[in-house]
């Protein structure tokens, strides 16, 4: 949640060379049980969120298949449970297991969304930065300098506030992934930026991007060459971190009221929600989703660290 | 030397500048303001002639000036909810956050110092695992769930803690409150400092933690360790030494995201700090408020950046380079 | 429970520096005060605070009848003339004693530039004073309900107000704060000790209060809590005396917890549906070229699809009392006479059909997301309703900040189907056609918050009479024909009257207005 630019691990692993599929790397996954583990959870919650139209019981998003009347319902194996609703239903009468497969599928997107829109445009600001160097380099510098002024939650804040001043009379259920996915993303391209333009400002001294420039390759796709792959190692692990990032960030801004609609909800908002219910003793209706959320934040979170570790060539 | 401070100090005026245009501009768009200072009854009319005497209706680049001008003199208007001068509101407000803030950095500190050193000194023993996925699934929840399960254990189940609030505050001086003097004040600084603080202290456990990792392999510590230096004198004074410069910076760093992340822990805890206050504003669409606050967040991300980045040219100049694009 | 004398006591420890015997109630709303001004806004939650410490001629009893405060009795003297009997020997909080110049000098302030409570009285009222004691109302025409609004018209003290240089109402713009708008002098049973804005506000009790006192409290302390959640735990942890509102799902949690529990109410808002019936294209709609809400049997069968009783039981927890009509049935006599269309699916799908829409359209919602009880959930489960006959409903649930912003006449009436709550200042039927119904212009000119636009030259023209007519029963049978009318052609859905939920320690005895308003004068703490 908290920016993680000036995470020195990133700056030690900046400009090795990570191999990524390095036969090391890949031992030392299989000997770590945690690492394994958090991997097939990842990919066992990704997988069904993403089949979720396909394995989830009910259609939660089709309001004319949600009943009122079936409000509230406890999860099975609690009295008055209604076997139809394996983890109960919400205030609204829906299947709250579809509502968590349905909701991670949301939540994900953001994630996934917003993590590659900061990758692009971070890697892209960064080559240009360290390539370019100068007044160029400085203005983007200064530009990150501001960005870092605002943290991800009030930038975020402050976007839903403009684009609901903009897009105000459109449909705001097709408008709030975009609007999360932007706002969040945006708070992360720094990071992005200052590693790829560390790495770059490196090679670009180099002998052979000299030697390109003189024989007229473009020297910057010389560079998008040379420096890209030296940098994903600690790309990747940006990249993981700041997904469980963005999915615990979307779930923040839910709860302030700025995320996606109760009608579509995400897991954040499904906790929001559930957060009302919490004293009145229907507690699933905020721990599934709550815990949903913390299993998969915590896998994916794992998943980096292993990553972190492997790829800094300093620790084997 | 004189030359490097002096462009980072035009930089960082540039900044506050840009950050002041960005808030303004941002603000035309969140909402009218007008619908929050009246009542529901009051006619088009009576709100037309608000705007008008607000300045709402003038251009926009007056508009701007007029902020600007304010904000040189620490004028940012008063508040459309509270009829009082903003900088007065938040100036109150701030021992508030200050106090939350602080607290939340020393439990971060305290806890995460000794954490990241053990895990870091002992790699593999199975209670640096656990440290250390305990402390992930501290970041794995997010800040306002936390919180609301702390006040569900401790406030209304155990009751043993408060739920809400600074508890009783003593005056010292015209502006400042603290609530450090009574217990009841301490109480209640105990429940938003953890849910505050816990994200940093895992960031500081595993700074602290990957530099240990680091340092441990360095010829100095080989040389010591050769030396024949004890492994306790080794670890805590050459290691942790050369562990503490990064980590005051980043904790100096991450003061801006304390604060920030303040307004979710203040929501919660009804801590009535500038969070508070700034989200409250949002709701309400008080942008004299929303504005200050802004403004008050970057000069204090601003300054803290500048003084990092001239220690670190005071201590080693040829990090001159290399640093000027932090 | 232990845990809780533990902490009662620690609390009275805490103030034993003040008094022994100090009985403070400390109490939470989710709202804030912002200043102090009686007439800066016109929001019940502030007004009725402000009604603590500033008193009006009249007052309202918990039942809501209006009874003498700073008038002692009044006549009617010419149908155009109310002659005011004022209380003698009143005080100020400051000494100063209270007198007609008072009257008339708040008469003059209430409707002055800047005041947000100018309804309270018409601008061609004329105030004479008759004597020390006794002040006239001239009315340009007979108004059977002129003081009906005056329990919320509270009196300041001339020469307080002109001595702080605070005449003039603290507005929203004012560029430098009122002294009003930050100290309060008034003759109520309570006087204001400290104001921090959004923080605490502290009341002491005024020794020299001139009516028979009936609390016990010498003490009231009030913190702004806005989360749901953390307003509870306060009530549940011992921490605070009273809180309100409690949210209609923890109403059995407070009443299970040992020592406290939840006060519910009728509460006299009515929460209704409207839709446009202005324009000729909807807006937000999959139906081009035209509106088909300006059918009434769209409207009716949007009506017929929602079934009131289930939004009751699974969403209001029964804290709701479905309604036939836009009102109270407390606020009128004659509601029983009315029922609501009843809630049939087929019907509805068959007027659809018969309208033109077998299939259904689509249609954008404008929804609060922080205004009603469960405001959010209602919508949802009418979006729910309506997807069962055709029509598809496209969500727009926002807080009321940026809701208000876009729906009233300053967002130029931008919405297609809205859900809105009304409570009649007046508790008057008046209020409710006038604002509600009355055929408007775009500029809002006419019905300002009739949103929809509905439009029925006949149900004005009766609201000129009720508003003028002295005789009850004629009057009555006024209100009654415009309530038929605008019930047979459906200008609005009415879904219910909201209930109130307070949470209240067991050792505390208050009083509940259906008003929502909070009298520490009716407060009894043991």
């Amino acid at each position: 949640m908290t920016e993680q630019t000036t995470m020195p691990e990133q700056d030690v692993a900046k400009g090795r060379i990570a191999r990524i599929l390095d036969s090391d790397i890949f031992h030392s996954f299989i000997r770590s049980k945690v690492t394994v583990i958090a991997a097939i959870v990842t990919a066992v919650l990704m997988i069904s969120a993403f089949l979720a139209p396909w394995i989830a019981p009910h259609d939660p998003f089709d309001l004319a298949q949600i009943s009122i009347l079936d409000a509230r319902v406890p999860p099975v194996g609690m009295a008055y449970h209604d076997p139809r609703f394996l983890l109960g239903t919400d205030d609204q009468g829906r299947d709250m297991l579809s509502g968590i497969l349905y909701g991670m599928r949301i939540s994900l997107a953001v994630g996934f969304l917003s993590v590659a829109f900061a990758a692009v445009l971070g890697i892209f600001l960064g080559l240009l930065s360290g390539y370019v160097g100068g007044r160029t380099d400085a203005i983007i510098m200064r530009i990150a300098e501001i960005q870092l002024t605002f943290p991800a939650i009030l930038i975020a804040l402050l976007i839903d506030g403009v684009a609901n001043g903009i897009f105000g009379n459109l449909d705001r259920e097709r408008w709030a992934v975009w609007i999360l996915t932007f706002s969040i993303g945006l708070s992360f391209w720094v990071q992005y930026a200052r590693t790829v333009r560390g790495s770059t400002m490196v090679e670009k001294n180099k002998e052979y991007v000299q030697a390109a420039r003189v024989i007229g390759i473009p020297s910057f796709i010389i560079m998008f060459r040379h420096v890209l792959p030296n940098v994903m190692g600690p790309v990747l692990v940006i990249a993981t971190i700041n997904l469980a990032l963005a999915i615990i960030t979307e779930a923040t801004l839910s709860f302030l009221g700025v995320g996606v609609p109760a009608t579509q909800p995400s897991l954040g908002t499904l906790i929001r929600i559930g957060n009302d219910f919490l004293f009145s003793g229907e507690w699933w209706i905020a721990i599934f989703p709550g815990l949903t959320l913390a299993i998969l934040v915590l896998a994916v979170n794992l998943l980096g660290d292993w990553m972190r570790d492997a790829l800094n060539p300093k620790l084997r | 030397m004189f030359g490097f401070i002096s462009r980072r100090l035009v930089m960082a005026v540039v900044v506050m500048f840009v950050v002041a245009l960005i808030s303004f501009m941002l603000f035309r768009f969140v909402g009218d303001p007008i619908n929050q200072m009246v009542g529901i009854e009051t006619t088009p009319e009576q709100r037309e002639a608000l705007r008008e005497r607000l300045g709402l209706n003038d251009p926009i680049i007056i508009q701007f000036a007029r902020f600007i001008m304010g904000a040189l003199q620490f004028d940012f208007g008063n508040s459309y909810q509270f009829k009082q001068p903003v900088a007065e509101l938040i100036a109150k407000r701030l021992p508030a956050t200050l106090e939350l803030s602080f607290v939340s950095a020393l439990f971060a500190l305290v806890v995460g110092v000794p954490m990241g050193v053990y895990t870091g000194l002992n790699r593999h023993s199975p209670l640096s695992k656990l440290f250390l996925t305990v402390s992930l699934i501290g970041v794995s929840l997010p800040t306002f769930f936390i919180g609301i399960l702390l006040i569900f254990l401790f406030s209304v189940h155990l009751q043993w803690l408060p739920s809400f609030g600074r508890g009783d505050v003593v005056a010292i001086g015209d502006w400042w409150t603290t609530g450090f003097l009574t217990l009841s004040g301490l109480k209640a600084l105990i429940l938003p400092s953890i849910t505050l603080g816990l994200f940093q202290m895992t960031l500081i456990m595993r700074l602290i933690r990957a530099e240990m990792l680091e340092v441990i392999r360095t010829d100095y510590i080989k040389f010591a360790r050769a030396r024949g230096l004890p492994d306790r004198s080794i670890h805590f004074v050459h290691a942790l030494k050369n562990t503490m410069v990064p980590v005051i910076t980043i904790t100096g760093l991450q003061l801006g995201s304390i604060i920030a992340f303040a307004i979710i822990t203040e929501t919660v805890f009804q801590w009535p700090g500038m969070g508070l206050l700034f989200l409250q504003a949002v709701q309400n669409v008080d942008i004299p408020i929303m504005a200050a606050y802004l403004m008050l967040t970057a000069f204090i991300f601003v300054v803290i950046n500048l003084a990092v980045d001239i220690l670190y040219v005071v201590i080693d100049p040829r990090l001159r380079t290399e640093r000027s694009g932090l | 429970m232990r845990y809780r004398v533990a902490a009662a006591a620690a609390v009275i420890a805490a103030l034993a520096g003040t008094s022994a015997s100090a009985e403070t109630l400390k109490f939470a709303f989710q709202g804030t005060l912002n200043q102090l001004d009686p007439y800066s806004l016109n929001e019940s939650f502030t007004l009725g605070m402000h009604g603590n410490v500033y008193e009006g001629l009249v007052r309202l009893t918990p039942d809501l009848q209006i009874e003498p405060s700073l008038a002692e009795r009044w006549e009617i003297i010419e149908p155009t003339r109310w002659r005011f009997y004022l209380r003698e020997g009143v005080k100020f909080h400051n000494g100063n004693d209270f007198t007609a110049e008072d009257v008339a000098f708040s008469a003059e302030r209430v409707r002055s530039e800047g005041s947000d409570v100018t309804t309270r009285l018409a601008p061609d009222v004329k105030v004479e004073i008759v004597d020390d004691y006794t002040v006239d109302f001239v009315l340009s025409a007979p108004n059977p309900i002129l003081h009906s609004e005056w329990g919320t018209w509270l009196i300041m003290d001339k020469e307080w107000t002109e001595a702080n240089d605070a005449v003039k109402v603290t507005s929203a713009s004012d560029t430098s704060p009122n002294y009003a708008s930050l100290n309060a002098n008034g003759t109520g049973p309570f006087k204001i000790t400290s104001h921090e804005p959004g923080v605490r506000t502290v009341y002491e009790k005024n020794e020299n209060w001139w009516d028979e006192v009936k609390h016990n409290l010498t003490r009231v302390e009030f913190t702004p809590i806005s989360s749901d959640a953390t307003r509870v735990a306060a009530l549940l942890s011992g921490e605070m005396d009273m809180v309100y509102p409690i949210p209609v799902q923890d109403i059995n949690r407070v009443n299970s917890n040992d020592g406290t529990s939840a006060l519910t109410g009728p509460e006299l808002r009515t929460i209704f549906l409207g839709m446009d019936q202005k324009r000729d294209e909807l807006l937000y709609s999959d139906v081009k070229g035209k509106n088909p809400f300006k059918d009434v049997r769209v409207r009716k069968a949007v009506y017929q699809a929602i079934d009131i009783e289930a939004i009751k039981t699974k969403i209001m927890r029964d804290l709701a009392t479905p309604s036939a009509l836009m009102i109270s049935p407390f606020l009128f006599e004659h509601s029983d006479e009315f029922q609501r269309f009843p809630y049939d699916p087929e019907a509805s799908k068959a007027l659809l059909a018969e309208a033109g829409y077998p299939d259904g359209f689509s249609v954008g919602m404008d929804c609060p997301n922080d205004r009603y009880v469960n405001d959010e959930a209602i919508c949802q489960a009418v979006a729910s309703f309506l997807a069962r006959v055709g029509i598809k409903v496209d969500l727009n649930a926002q807080p009321k900040a940026q809701y208000f912003a876009k729906i009233l006449a300053s967002g130029g009436y931008d919405t297609s189907f809205y859900l809105l709550g009304w409570t009649p200042g007046s508790f008057d039927s008046y209020n409710v056609l006038l604002n509600l119904h009355n055929c408007r212009d775009d500029a809002g000119n006419g019905g300002p918050f009739n949103l929809g636009g509905y439009c029925n030259p006949r149900v004005d023209e009766l609201s000129k009479l009720i508003l003028s007519e002295n005789d009850q029963e004629k009057r009555n049978a006024y209100i009654t024909e415009a309530y038929r009318l605008t019930t047979e052609e459906v200008s609005h859905i009415p879904l219910h009257q909201q209930g109130l939920a307070w949470g209240v320690a067991d050792n505390v005895s208050v009083a509940q207005r259906a008003d929502n308003y909070f009298k520490f004068r009716h407060v009894v703490k043991n």
